[in-house]
């Protein structure tokens, strides 16, 4: 594929009615795609007429509307695995979000490898979701957490990292894509240095600021591990997924018990079903599954990579319209390393201050520490504004965003 | 709601009242809103079980400060009593302004603050 493809964000936000609303009077601009996408009416269609006509729980139904749902909850399981180039659809486990994905292989996986004196490396970069289990299975096996540091620019210093991979290495575990510095991490080169001084340890990707905006190769990559959330794709709440190499997923116990996961069940004791049911107890998030299906369909139709290669346009049109604005301050790489995100400062204007004199210009954006502390901490803030965009936002919201920028610096100034 | 940013709440962000931090206090209480990592200390003095001195210091959006600077205002002179009588309904009627939802956490973060202080003196 070329990635010169031009995407028609114009077009494309037919498919996206909520877009076409006002906001204090002024269209509104979404520009918080990063903590939850849009999506398109495909997909709410999709799971309507699956409730509608189609709706049934799964597995077990000897009755045709059973056996029809449960074959499109297949077939969204195989839409996905296919998407994240997976060997087979039995590797791919749907679970809430990306938090839960992350939790059931610390939980599961990791009780079962993880003990005393184990390291698992990690990120300073992490969103919580893969820091805080990490803590507490440490805490809970006596193992030891250690960070790859990120360097002034906001890059993982992978020197660094080779440092850190010893013999005690259980776990290493990172963000594809920073959801605050919206740096693109080198997945592949560092599973290189994984496998060539750590072989022993596996790898764990957190694709959920990925997966949306950029080609995912579990198997070029070779990771044994990958996590991501339906609802930043243009799928819905309620469904994420966690892959995971075959072999070890087949080793694993389960992290929920209950039903739709056994095989036999004694009075005291029971066996697990095989995987993937094994790892989803209880009855799933059967429609949502569907529309991620439909989700994962509109992706492909747009092309993930005409969708990567206009973020990338935008990135490079905000960073260098901010930057050219005194007193901000952007974090993170610049636009070739980046996604379509943009945190920033401002003198003097704290960010809540600033996304709310933005909320009144139409243009919704996020402040805070988007649930990444110690990367804030370690860029010496306590806050940022994160403008984030996707496969519909246009140039001249950009443009709009920048001008509210400068408002809100004339306001407080 | 644009009304936000009036005038009287610029002033206090602008120019603080009582900022800064007092020597050795009888209350001291530093406490953050986890959202937005805001951190608001208060210090303060009582003498015959009145304030006599306070100050504030930290980090946050305009309206925190806001708040803050304008309860150490209102609480000069007050009893510990008159002090953890003050509700969230007396801090909206100082700001005078219509919160919208996301900004409430912040103007009360100083109060929360005040009475953290103040509970765990005892
Ligand atoms: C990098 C990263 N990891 C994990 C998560 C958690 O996703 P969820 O809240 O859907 O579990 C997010 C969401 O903001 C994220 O940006």
């Amino acid at each position: 594929m070329s990635g010169t493809t031009v995407l028609d964000s114009l077009s494309l936000r037919a498919d996206f009615p909520i877009l076409a609303q006002e906001m204090h009077g002024k269209p509104l601009a979404y520009l918080d795609s990063a903590a939850s996408s849009q999506r398109p009416r495909q997909v709410v269609e999709a799971m309507d007429q699956f409730y509608q006509a189609r709706y049934a729980n799964i597995h077990r139904g000897v009755y045709v509307l059973s056996e029809e749902a449960t074959a499109a909850y297949e077939q969204a399981r195989s839409k996905v695995a296919a998407f994240i180039n997976a060997p087979s659809p039995r590797s791919v486990i749907f679970t809430r979000n990306t938090t839960e994905a992350i939790n059931l292989v610390a939980y599961s996986w990791g009780r079962d490898n993880i003990g005393a004196g184990d390291r698992i490396i990690a990120t300073e970069m992490e969103h919580h979701s893969n820091l805080v289990p990490w803590q507490m299975l440490a805490q809970a096996t006596g193992a030891e957490l250690a960070f790859i540091p990120i360097t002034d620019e906001g890059y993982l210093d992978l020197d660094a990292l080779d440092g850190l991979l010893q013999e005690n290495v259980k776990l290493v575990t990172f963000a594809h894509v920073s959801n605050v510095l919206g740096t693109v991490n080198p997945v592949e080169e560092v599973i290189a240095r994984v496998r060539k001084l750590a072989p022993q340890a596996k790898v764990l990707v957190d694709t959920a600021q990925g997966v949306p905006h950029l080609p995912v190769d579990v198997t070029a990559w070779d990771c044994d591990f990958l996590a991501f959330s339906g609802h930043k794709m243009c799928g819905p709440t309620g469904v994420g997924v966690l892959y995971g190499r075959q072999e070890l997923l087949d080793s694993m116990p389960p992290f929920l018990t209950g039903g739709g996961m056994i095989r036999r069940v004694e009075l005291t004791h029971s066996t697990w079903d095989e995987v993937p049911a094994r790892f989803e107890a209880g009855t799933p998030a059967i429609v949502e599954a569907v529309g991620l299906g439909a989700a994962v369909d509109y992706l492909n139709a747009v092309g993930i990579e005409a969708i990567a290669a206009h973020e990338r346009e935008l990135a490079a049109y905000a960073l260098e319209r901010m930057s050219a604005v005194p007193g901000v301050h952007i974090v993170g790489p610049p636009a070739e390393h980046r996604c379509g995100l943009v945190s920033f400062t401002v003198d003097r204007v704290h960010p809540h201050d600033m996304a709310q004199i933005l909320d009144w210009e139409g243009v919704a954006v996020r402040a805070g520490h988007h649930c990444a502390q110690p990367l804030h901490r370690k860029l010496g803030l306590t806050a940022t504004t994160r403008a984030s965009f996707y496969l519909y936002t246009l140039k001249e919201e950009v443009d709009r965003l920048v001008a509210g920028i400068e408002k809100a610096i004339r306001q407080f100034s | 709601m644009e009304n936000l940013y009036r005038e009287h709440i610029l002033d206090h962000y602008g120019n603080p009242r009582n900022q800064g931090t007092l020597e050795s206090p009888d209350v001291t209480c530093e406490w953050d809103n986890p959202l937005c990592g805001d951190v608001v200390r208060i210090d303060l003095n009582l003498e015959d079980g009145r304030v006599s001195e306070v100050r504030f210091s930290g980090e946050g959006c305009v309206i925190s400060m806001a708040s803050a600077s304008m309860l150490t205002e209102a609480i000069k002179g007050k009893t510990i009593a008159e002090m953890e009588a003050l509700r969230d309904e007396d801090i909206f009627e100082m700001l005078g302004v219509e919160l919208p939802p996301s900004r409430v956490r912040c103007a009360l973060l100083p109060l929360r603050v005040l009475h953290k202080g103040l509970a765990e003196r005892r």
